[in-house]
């Protein structure tokens, strides 16, 4: 079995995040890291190999972005992935969801995954749908917000986080799936793994390595146009329940909750 | 000149400021106040080779550069001095004499327990009377039948008295040539009769960390215990030190990182006169000079370390770092908690702590006034 990982870099998360103006695009400048989301994906792919239920042969990240993206796998590989890809060509810049889940899945493809794992969101766009997008390119099954994920009998048996507990659904491979932050604690890289990252072989593709039509990515590849940004609103100020008598508190408590139906 | 660090500096940073953040952070409060040695943080320490970094990795080191061990160092201090000193004290004063003057059979025998963290090294050159004037030795060490016998006492060691203490590098009188003490460097295993590590003591900080007085009474060591060419003891153990100011500078930087982080943030929360008190300028020049001068300070104890790595003579530069940064830690921590106002003087927020822990920067590996003895004396005085 072969799993392949899809790693972003993302702008740390210490950094205060803002829009450019200009190009009304997130400003991606300053402190950098993988994302955090994806550390998650590592990790279950980690742990599938580990695990021993199924034999995989390789986990292999693979990331689109600038030469700086390269950071993101060296910590891939130092968390303990095989080897990585990267893709990067001016071509990209500008690339929407579609356009980048396109990019994406035209280099997964000659890998021929039998997994693909990916972090649920990325800590800067959080757009929550990449997986979605290249599993409709790879023809594959999309799962997203899973927590929890075993490997039997050649399929995978997910719970995915829902609105109101968790769905398990039952899915056969090969198949996309995100993984959410409840799904395990990822490692941290050890200081060898760290100093051996760079011996770890680096797969550079450019577009038309990977056989991308540069008309479908970049900006002339994105359908989507931005018209505004707007902070999101200010949170309106809660109610606060002074607990004079414990017993009133508790059941102002549970009226609020019944109002509005959360119970 | 490049102010870039390398892929792998980078990595190991972000790696152990989030292993100090996940991992040290949520226990640092409690191991101070119930005084407790971090033994689960060190075996953590040790699985990642963050207790062994500048060694080779053929001896289980981590093998990267003084730059790489200055930046762990750093996200440490930043968060926890105990944990911080735990390692910087086993790696750059412990590890270190065993790696550079061991012999093959020493560093086969002690550099993988060490570098692995299973193990802890300390280091024994401070006496009741041998402080900066490290030189007044009075332990001694006499050759009978293939063996040392140690007698003497040692003082303020860290590492010592542990589950997981494994030997001592001390230094120690062995005889005299042309009237003047003749001072060599000897490994004590834990355990072995005749040397007892003392009580702990009540130290004002580092409360986590492992610090005793060391006695020894006839205690025998094979002769095979010599670290290093007999006779080279004094002039081996100044260049340890040499190079372990880095490493305190380092700790520095991080703690007046650290007080400032935590200024930072409770500045930006906390309300005063209806607005964040980060918004009064008082409480903006402070945090601002602070930014200031812990960059400075920064680039003076990486400079050391680059210093170090290129072979060069990094003696002063390491004097003045560990000069600078440990009033600076002081200053830093101190003006964190008039930020925080009556909150500082609690022990719930880490400033508290911060504040206690950084005085021993300004004393231990050498007070100020010896870095500026040293400084003094490379400048010609």
């Amino acid at each position: 079995m072969k799993i392949c990982v899809l790693v972003k870099e993302v702008p740390d998360a210490a950094v205060q995040k803002r829009i450019d103006p200009d190009t009304m695009r997130l400003d991606r400048s300053g402190e950098k890291n993988l994302n955090p989301f994806d550390t998650h994906a590592i990790e279950t792919a980690l742990q599938i190999k580990e695990g021993g239920a199924i034999p995989v042969e390789e986990v292999v990240a693979v990331t689109m972005g600038p030469d700086s993206a390269v950071r993101a796998l060296h910590k891939a590989v130092a968390l303990g992935a095989d080897r990585s890809v990267h893709l990067s060509d001016d071509a990209l810049v500008g690339s929407d969801v579609c356009a980048t889940g396109y990019a994406l899945a035209k280099v997964l493809e000659p890998e021929s995954p039998d997994l693909v794992l990916l972090g649920q969101q990325s800590d800067d766009g959080e757009c929550y749908t990449i997986g979605a997008v290249v599993a409709d390119h790879l023809k594959m099954p999309s799962l997203t917000q899973v927590v929890k994920l075993d490997v039997a009998d050649g399929k995978l048996r997910c719970e995915r986080q829902a609105e109101y507990g968790y769905d398990t659904v039952e899915v056969e491979l090969p198949a996309v799936i995100s993984v959410g932050d409840a799904i395990n604690e990822p490692r941290y890289p050890s200081l060898k793994a760290i100093m051996g990252a760079k011996k770890k072989p680096l797969d550079a593709k450019a577009t038309a390595d990977a056989g991308i039509d540069s008309g479908m990515v970049g900006e002339p590849g994105s359908k989507t146009a931005v018209l505004a940004l707007n902070p999101p609103p200010a949170k309106q100020a809660g109610e606060i329940i002074e607990d004079e008598d414990t017993n009133e508190t508790v059941e102002k408590i549970v009226a609020w909750l019944d109002e509005r139906k959360l119970l | 000149m490049d102010f870039e660090l390398s892929d792998e500096q980078r990595l190991l940073r972000d790696t152990v400021r989030e292993f100090a953040r996940g991992e040290v952070a949520p226990v640092a409060e409690e191991l101070d106040r119930t005084k407790s040695f971090p033994y689960e943080i060190v075996a953590k320490m040790g699985d990642l080779g963050l207790m062994g970094i500048p060694f080779p990795p053929e001896y289980g080191g981590g093998g990267a550069d003084t730059l790489s061990y200055v930046l762990a160092v750093e996200e440490l201090a930043r968060v926890d001095s105990s944990v911080c000193i735990t390692m910087a004290a086993h790696t750059s004063l412990g590890t270190m004499p065993i790696h550079l003057w061991g012999t093959d059979e020493q560093r086969s025998e002690w550099l993988p327990q060490l570098c692995g963290g299973k193990r802890l090294a300390a280091f024994g050159l401070t006496e009741p009377e041998a402080g900066s004037d490290a030189g007044n030795v009075r332990t001694t060490a006499k050759l009978e039948g293939g063996e040392w016998v140690v007698n003497g006492a040692k003082q303020f060691i860290t590492n010592a008295g542990t589950e997981i203490s494994g030997c001592v590098s001390i230094t120690a009188v062995t005889g005299k040539t042309n009237g003047r003490k003749e001072i060599s460097n000897l490994v004590v295993p834990t355990g072995t009769p005749g040397y007892e590590a003392g009580e702990p003591y009540r130290k004002m900080g580092w409360n986590a960390s492992d610090t005793r007085p060391l006695a020894f009474q006839d205690c025998r060591v094979p002769e095979a215990n010599l670290l290093g060419r007999r006779g080279d003891g004094f002039k081996n153990f100044l260049h340890i030190l040499d190079g372990g100011r880095i490493g305190v500078a380092a700790m520095g930087v991080g703690l007046a990182q650290g007080a400032l982080d935590e200024a930072l943030a409770y500045a930006k929360q906390r309300q005063a006169f209806g607005q964040p008190i980060s918004k009064f300028q008082a409480i903006q020049m402070k945090i601002a000079d602070l930014s200031a001068q812990i960059e400075a300070a920064r680039l003076l104890t990486w400079r050391a370390a680059l210093e170090k790595d290129a072979g060069r003579s990094f003696t002063l530069t390491a004097a003045q770092a560990k000069l600078i940064t440990g009033r600076l830690a002081v200053r830093a921590s101190e003006e964190a908690v008039q930020i925080h106002g009556g909150y500082g003087y609690i022990e719930e927020y880490p400033v508290c702590r911060f504040y206690r822990d950084a005085k021993i920067l300004t004393i231990g590996e050498g007070t100020d006034e010896v870095q500026q003895m040293v400084i003094a004396r490379q400048l010609g005085c």
